[in-house]
């Protein structure tokens, strides 16, 4: 297995638990007294698990078995795989921390972080659409 | 890779790009507020990557790399395979536009039952190919 793969994997592994632990707090919030903040966790938990989780790790898995696009670059681009890594999991971190501070306190910094947010996930989705799209071809 | 399943993959990452640039815009807009109307976008946001970019993914790869068959042709016949993809991405385009049109509501739910019927004619194709190697 690559070692971007086994990135995105454990990235993803991590990404898991925290999504089901926001997925806990979401539950508590109606029987316990939580920070304003958590008010704003339902789509900090349904990112978590489906870009975090579900999105990493078919990205992960993607770069490491689909068929190799040349003998000379059989993973495409690992630069453009990496920035896709980073820019996906800065990102995603980005806005997690954005949405609930937007929630506690909104203003123009936590907005500009979802903004900021935004466009790195959007960067790192076309990164991998990119290095991908050279790998899906018949035999 | 088979043919379909090249279409299949390229449709879904067609549908990954196009979901990720309606989530940046929708994500922009809740950070740095732009226009109010961009909310409609959100049904085809969730649409096109929890329908559009993972299934056409999963059945791209299921057709694929499901085990083959020793006689005849190794993956079947393949037109319930192109029936489901003709049927989920138009399923998933009605879907999308929704919001957009005066009809919408109609839409979705005939976009939906083309979603339903492409998962059908898919089950009826890998179904057979669920089994052991060898047999």
């Amino acid at each position: 297995m690559p070692p971007l793969t086994r990135w995105y994997l454990k990235t993803a592994l991590v990404y898991l638990v925290l999504a089901l632990t926001a997925g806990v707090l979401l539950a508590l919030r109606a029987l316990v007294p939580l920070p304003t903040a958590t008010a704003g966790l339902t789509p900090v938990y349904f990112h978590l698990l489906m870009v975090g989780w579900v999105t990493q790790l078919i990205f992960g898995v993607v770069f490491w078995m689909f068929p190799k696009q040349s003998q000379t670059r059989p993973r495409g681009s690992e630069p453009l795989g990496w920035a896709s890594y980073g820019l996906l999991n800065l990102g995603l971190a980005l806005r997690a921390i954005g949405e609930l501070w937007m929630t506690a306190t909104p203003g123009s910094v936590p907005g500009t972080l979802l903004a900021v947010s935004a466009v790195l996930q959007w960067l790192a989705g076309l990164g991998f659409v990119l290095n991908t799209w050279g790998r899906v071809k018949e035999r | 890779m088979p043919r379909a399943s090249l279409w299949f993959i390229r449709t879904g990452l067609l549908a990954l790009a196009a979901g990720f640039t309606l989530g940046a815009l929708l994500l922009l807009n809740k950070g740095l507020p732009i226009y109010p109307g961009l909310w409609r976008l959100l049904p085809a946001h969730i649409e096109l990557l929890l329908v559009g970019w993972t299934l056409n993914l999963a059945l791209g790869v299921a057709y694929w790399i499901l085990p083959r068959f020793i006689r005849g042709a190794p993956r079947g016949p393949g037109w319930p395979v192109w029936a489901a993809y003709g049927l989920l991405n138009v399923g998933v385009i009605l879907a999308c536009v929704e919001p957009w049109v005066a009809s919408g509501p109609w839409l979705a739910s005939v976009g939906r039952a083309l979603e339903a019927l492409a998962a059908g004619f898919f089950a009826v194709h890998a179904w057979p190919r669920v089994k052991p190697h060898g047999v």
